[in-house]
């Protein structure tokens, strides 16, 4: 799907480019980044999840699809290949699993692990082409990866995780929940992907 | 040491980590720039020291600041140590990094190329992943080429986690570095099979995007598809695959054909939209496919379009868009069934969702009439002045454009409308689009003689108010027009009214602040309106008038002269020179008005944008021949230019001739019923012109609808006195009175010019690929055989490793592994006979025969239970006969369905559904040797070219064993590499309900014959089978054998033995076989020039016998290569009815043969170093041609 597939996810305070086979430069993905929000966000709630292509992304035949929960857009940039239904469903399945794997996942969470959403990502989506639609396939393997993680901290990784947790401790903000439970945007019959 | 540890461990306790920086960043809103400097010069200390934790922490953080737009690529080589560090932990920091910021450019990838290819062979899955999908991100053509190989096995790795990550990564290998294709391709279809659901998925997700770009040279692989389709259940997949046949579809209609059917049954079964929405798109691209050849589909049109229709009118706005996304995919071929939901459409073009309303314009596009197009563009110039925001806007000002010029204005009636609706849109405000507007006027100005006056006008008005145009910066885009405006009223003064007061408008101070290509514009065109306005006044004598305008402009140009911008001044200070020098001669009285005029005589044709391109080198020109001789060069630069004109040549040879075009237009715009005989009605022109300001386009909406009712009138008037004259034509005229758009004649006699185009060409489209694209590298032929070269650029395995591993499958390149082939089960021992010669016959090796066996699979689409017994008794020949006539077959076999009724329907369908796929995997498995055998494909090509006749099908495989549950077929081939070893593939079919697992293989070594075994154990244990089989699916694995002699014939007594797992339990058990080792599975085909095999001959060191058949009644040539293909030989020469042959064993024996046909028999004398090897080789084929 060359440049399509190319997913891009935007926090809403922390814009964040989460990858995709673009190799562009830092500053052409920032101009990105920001037009996309500004395109996205001053979308109504009642209007399609899909936009046409400019430019920047690379010209008619890509499409920006993107959901919104409550004050994240999941913006995904795909070209003619992919059909857009599916990957619609296939954010609904991102947030869905970043949900599992952060239990009851938050904007906060997304912020302060990014690594962690972009390795939840990976296993979605690689080089820009949708590797595994399947959820309980994706958190087995983060699960297992997050397993083995541990194992190779050992005990020189207790101090630094307890340390982290006093740190946290003192977090100034307060989570909000982004509440995948009534989202409300409808996506007729579709079907979990196998 | 310990403590050091510990230390280590605590003080990066302290270091700030991920989510230490991502909070302070946000307690940093004011100075977060400098914050963020500060944690940069952190980082770089920290990357400084040797603890690689504290280095991954650093990197780390890194990453994240490279998502907020910081180049962190200075740190490129402390990423890759942080990616080879050897837990896991930090290798993914790493990679993530790399994946984040490394690109072609980056110098240090180059430094990776090791690490990954460890990291490729880790035994920890997670970290081959890791590397993976890292990798996916930043491949370089040169990492491409140096891990292809690697990639390539683990695409057989164990896990299923890995395999779909090596199969998913190789499309990007493909693109770095496009000679991976060929070799890596037959893996990759094997991968489509795969019992993984996710590696299926992503086998066909890399298929199809490599056919997307490239489908012709997948269309073989359709059946296959067709196979996944019908039994995949998995939605993504399906999507996936449909929207494949969308794209094989137009390159071959009869594969449409066969699509239609379940894919309607899907639209009617399916829950999920986003699978519905895709099937209706399949379908639509289908009938796009078969609206020039098959017209009833009307059915399937109703459906899409009442399927569409359900999509655009629910609530969700998803759904309506995708609806009229694939409702303008309709329109193209069959506006008529999407006209008739107009009504929602225009809709649609109210609904607040931009993206909705831009859909809806693309599909007004195609609905225009010549009767309606007024009425359309008038609403949307209502939307132009309601829009909000300038980009839809813009679009709705290029829509109106796009569908007014479409086709050549053909269904613009009245131009001068037109020009009214130009000059409008021109008032619109921060449009981009002022140079459209401007070359649709000049291109309406130029080319429709007869608007010419009255754009003249329009123009001279625009250059008027020039100043509301270009007075606002912000409305720069439109000030576009007046270039536009300026060269009409300059090219076509001679329509002017008020030309004095034209060219005092040009002369205005304020235009020194347009743009420079438009002063220059200006500067030029008003030398064209003074000196027809000089001629003007010199012929009606007034001198004096004449004098004042050389004074206006000698005064009024100095302004240009100052220009800054070039152009402008040095077109300005040339003219003036000009002016003065003519104002000298008028002082003389000297009448100058011709000479002025003389300048700016004959008239501009429009040119075609490609006409340059078309023109054809003459003959005898060689652009890239050197003027005078090249410095010495080497052989290879001399060859080059040769080879370009060549092409070049050929390129032109491919033009068309130019006048079907100018046909056309003249009888759209001349022969228009009425154009010729209907008196022009007169419009009063007064009308729109004294309109103060702006024209209104509105009028002419009302005038129009006058005109035409007019015309009618005037019409039946003219019909009516037809009518007396000629009564019998009555009924015909009658028809013609309801008012179509042919009725329609234009308002004015237009005669549209034809832009110029060089001698026999024409426009079109084919130059206009991009030559950078980057999937045109990978357009390449799959089907071809792979030569020696084309493998992948690694130490080459051998069979015998393979075995010690058989789970991780070897790369073995060339390796054959051919698809199992279906036969049907319980048949009666005759039938099976048939079904066997049948499939034998199937078997195809000659080259170009992808196509006829894709006709096959395409034309037999139902064959009935009749047709199979009928398509086996006549000979081979006709069974794989031309398309044409495989068309013919299948209507008859559908007329026989039909007379047969419906009774045994419900049975027949079962077994066509058999058949099919029974077909499919036939296909496949010739199309498998293709790939595989290296030398029999090349070698039939030379021996299928001698005729045209077809040949027929054959198959190597022949059946080992067989009973309920499982079904050997099995075939030698020697092994280049090692003297005594054979390769022999088998191919296991589970035919049970079951799961089979835990094969084992086993046979009872001879002395001279023995299995060869993996180290260590020992000869009476059995091999593995290095796979298990979900029920229906078959599998091929490979065994080697060792050999002393092959003079003889062998025969080995194995064993099968295998767990049969199902719901009741599990079940042990076992299937007996014989393996025959003939004497041809010793030989190699191996090609021979004829002066070598005439050398041979001569030595005299070879034995001779020969054998004689009768009863032959094949034609040679199929004779010739079923030689070829059973028994390994190639031609070496032939003449008449007589033939050399040659091939050579694995020891190396020379056998050659002559092969004489007489009239109904056929005598083979053989030469071979070996007298028995030859008897027995001999004999094996007297066997062959005796079933002849």
């Amino acid at each position: 799907m060359g440049l399509g597939g190319s997913c891009a996810g935007w926090l809403m305070q922390a814009p964040c480019w989460l990858g995709g086979d673009f190799s562009l430069s830092e500053d052409t993905q920032q101009q990105i980044i920001r037009e996309t929000f500004h395109l996205v966000s001053k979308r109504d709630e009642n209007v399609c999840n899909f936009l046409e292509g400019g430019l920047l992304i690379g010209g008619s035949d890509n499409k920006l699809i993107y959901r919104h929960y409550a004050t994240l857009y999941f913006v995904f940039c795909v070209d003619s290949s992919e059909s857009e239904l599916g990957i619609l469903d296939l954010i609904q399945v991102f947030v869905e699993t970043l949900d599992k794997c952060f239990e009851n996942v938050c904007e906060l969470d997304l912020i302060f692990h990014v690594d962690k959403v972009h390795n939840i990502l990976a296993e979605m989506v690689m080089g820009g082409m949708v590797l595994e639609t399947n959820m309980n396939e994706i958190v087995t393997q983060i699960d297992a990866q997050n397993k083995l993680e541990k194992s190779e901290a050992g005990l020189a990784g207790a101090p630094a995780r307890a340390v982290s947790a006093v740190k946290n401790m003192n977090l100034p903000e307060i989570p909000r929940n982004i509440n995948i439970g009534d989202i409300s945007i409808k996506v007729p019959n579709l079907p979990s992907f196998k | 040491m310990a403590l050091k540890m510990v230390k280590g461990s605590i003080d990066r306790m302290f270091d700030k980590n991920l989510q230490d920086l991502v909070r302070g960043i946000r307690n940093h809103k004011e100075d977060e720039a400098k914050y963020i400097s500060q944690c940069i010069d952190e980082i770089k200390q920290e990357l400084k020291q040797d603890n690689i934790a504290v280095k991954a922490n650093a990197v780390c953080k890194l990453t994240y600041l490279q998502m907020l737009g910081y180049d962190i690529s200075w740190a490129a080589f402390n990423i890759i140590e942080v990616m080879s560090a050897s837990k896991f932990t930090f290798k993914r920091i790493g990679y993530l990094a790399a994946s984040q910021c490394f690109h072609e450019g980056t110098d240090v990838i180059m430094l990776t190329t090791n690490q990954i290819r460890k990291d490729l062979s880790s035994p920890n899955q997670y970290d081959t992943g890791v590397a993976l999908t890292g990798l996916s991100c930043f491949v370089t053509p040169d990492l491409a080429r140096d891990l292809a190989n690697d990639i390539m096995t683990l695409m057989s790795h164990t896990k299923p986690y890995i395999r779909k990550k090596a199969v998913l990564i190789m499309y990007k290998v493909f693109l770095k570095y496009p000679e991976s294709l060929r070799p890596a391709f037959p893996r990759l279809k094997e991968k489509l099979e795969d019992p993984d659901p996710g590696v299926q998925s992503a086998a066909v997700n890399v298929i199809c995007e490599l056919a997307r770009r490239n489908p012709k040279n997948y269309l073989s692989l359709a059946p296959l598809f067709f196979k996944l389709m019908t039994s995949s259940t998995n939605n993504w997949v399906l999507i996936k695959i449909i929207k494949l046949f969308g794209a094989l579809t137009p390159l071959e209609p009869r594969l449409g054909k066969k699509l239609i059917e379940p894919l309607t049954n899907l639209i009617h079964s399916t829950s999920a939209m986003s699978l519905l929405y895709e099937c209706v798109n399949t379908v639509i691209a289908v009938l796009i496919s078969l609206s020039s050849g098959m017209p009833n589909h009307s059915a399937s049109i109703q459906l899409c379009v009442q399927k569409l229709r359900i999509l655009i009118e629910d609530s969700d706005q998803n759904l309506k868009y995708l609806g009229l996304l694939a409702m303008s995919k309709i329109l193209k071929t069959h506006p008529k069934s999407v006209q008739s939901h107009k009504d929602l459409i225009l809709q649609c073009l109210d609904d607040k969702d931009e993206s909705i309303r831009l859909r809806a314009l693309d599909l007004l596009y195609g609905m225009v009439s010549k009767k309606n197009l007024m009425e359309i563009v008038k609403k949307l110039m209502i939307h132009v002045d309601k829009a909000e925001g300038t980009t839809y806007r813009d679009e709705l000002l290029t829509k109106i454009i796009d569908i007014c010029s479409q086709s050549n204005y053909q269904y613009i009636t009245n131009f001068e409308w037109y020009i009214s609706i130009l000059v409008e849109l021109t008032r619109l405000e921060g449009t981009r689009h002022g140079h459209l507007i401007a070359a649709q006027m000049l291109d309406v100005a130029i080319r429709v003689k007869a608007i010419r006056k009255f754009a003249v006008s329009q123009m001279a008005m625009l250059l008027d108010n020039a100043h509301l145009i270009a007075s606002n910066t912000q409305r720069n885009g439109i000030c576009e027009v007046l270039y536009a405006a300026a060269w009409i009223c300059g090219e076509f003064s001679e329509h002017l009214e008020e030309s004095n007061q034209t060219l005092e408008a040009m002369l205005r101070p304020k235009v020194t602040t347009l743009p420079g290509h438009i002063q220059a514009v200006y500067v030029q065109n008003m030398v064209k309106l003074y000196a027809s306005i000089l001629q003007q006044k010199e012929q009606s004598g007034e001198k004096e008038a004449a004098q004042e305008i050389t004074q206006l402009m000698v005064d009024r140009l100095p302004q240009f002269v100052q220009s800054a911008d070039l152009e402008v001044q040095e077109r300005a200070s040339c003219i003036l020179q000009l002016i003065k020098y003519i104002q000298k001669l008028q002082i003389k009285e000297v009448p100058v008005a011709e000479e002025v005029i003389a300048l700016f005589a004959g008239e501009l044709n429009p040119v075609a944008p490609k006409a340059q391109k078309k023109v054809p080198v003459p003959e005898g020109l060689d652009l890239d021949a050197w003027i005078n001789a090249p410095p010495s060069d080497s052989e290879s630069e001399d060859e080059k230019p040769k080879t370009i004109f060549h092409d070049e040549e050929q390129r032109h040879s491919r033009h068309r001739q130019p006048e079907i075009d100018e046909e056309e237009l003249a009888r759209q715009y001349q022969d228009t019923p009425g154009v010729e005989h209907i008196p022009v009605v007169q419009i009063d022109l007064s009308v729109p012109l004294k309109v103060p300001g702006m024209p209104m386009s509105d009028q002419y909406v009302k005038l129009e609808e006058e005109r035409r009712h007019k015309q009618k009138l005037e019409k039946d008037k003219k019909k009516k006195k037809q009518k007396k004259e000629k009564k019998g034509k009555h009924r015909r005229h009658n028809s013609l009175h309801t008012e179509s758009d042919e009725d329609i004649a234009p308002a004015q006699h237009v005669d549209i010019i034809t832009e110029e185009m060089p001698e026999n060409a024409l426009p079109s489209d084919e130059d206009d690929k991009d030559p950078n694209d980057p999937y045109k590298a990978l357009d390449i032929d799959l089907d071809k055989p792979l030569a020696d070269s084309e493998k992948l650029p690694v130490q080459r395995h051998r069979n015998a490793e393979n075995l010690k591993s058989p789970d991780t499958e070897a790369p073995l390149v060339g390796k054959k592994s051919k698809k199992p082939k279906k036969k049907e089960k319980k048949h009666k021992e005759k039938e099976r006979e048939k079904e066997k010669k049948k499939e034998k016959e199937k078997k195809v090796t000659e080259e170009g025969k992808k196509g006829e066996d894709l006709d096959f699979w395409l034309s037999t689409a139902p064959p009935p239970s009749s047709i199979t017994q009928t398509q086996s008794e006549p000979e081979g020949s006709t069974v794989l006969a031309e398309p044409e006539e495989n068309e013919d077959a299948k209507k008859e076999e559908q007329e026989e369905d039909n007379d047969e009724g419906k009774k045994s329907s419900k049975h027949r369908k079962k077994k066509h559904k058999k058949e099919k796929e029974e077909k499919s995997k036939d296909k496949k498995k010739s199309k498998k040797k293709h790939h595989h055998s290296e030398e029999e494909p090349a070698e039939s090509v030379q021996n299928g070219t001698l005729d045209d006749e077809p040949l027929p099908p054959m198959s190597s495989y022949c059946l080992l064993a067989e009973n309920s549950y499982v079904k050997m077929t099995y075939d030698i081939q020697g092994n280049l590499q090692n003297d005594s070893q054979v390769t022999v593939s088998v191919i296991f079919e589970n035919k049970s309900a079951s799961f089979l697992k835990s094969m084992e293989l086993n046979v009872l070594d001879s002395l001279n014959a023995k299995m060869l075994r993996p180290e260590g154990s020992s000869v009476h244990d059995g091999i593995p089978v290095p796979f298990q089989l979900p029920p229906g699916i078959s599998n091929e694995a490979q065994f080697v054998f060792t050999l002393q002699s092959i003079v003889m014939a062998q025969k080995l007594k194995g064993t099968l033995s295998f767990i049969v797992k199902n719901d009741e339990g599990s079940t042990h058990e076992k299937l007996d076989f014989k393996l025959h080792f003939s004497c041809a599975s010793y030989l190699i085909t191996t090609p021979c020039y004829s002066d070598a095999f005439a050398k041979l001959l001569e030595s005299g060191d070879l034995h001779m016998s020969s054998i004689k058949v009768d009863g032959i009644s094949i034609s040679f040539q199929h004779l010739l290569a079923k030689i070829c293909f059973y028994h390994h030989f190639s031609v070496v020469e032939r003449v008449d009815s007589c033939a050399s042959m040659y091939s050579r064993s694995i020891q190396g024996h020379h056998v050659c043969l002559l092969v004489k046909k007489g009239e109904n028999s056929v005598s083979v004398d053989g030469k071979c170093n070996d007298s028995t090897l030859l008897s027995n080789l001999l004999d094996e084929m007297k066997e062959t041609l005796s079933k002849c």
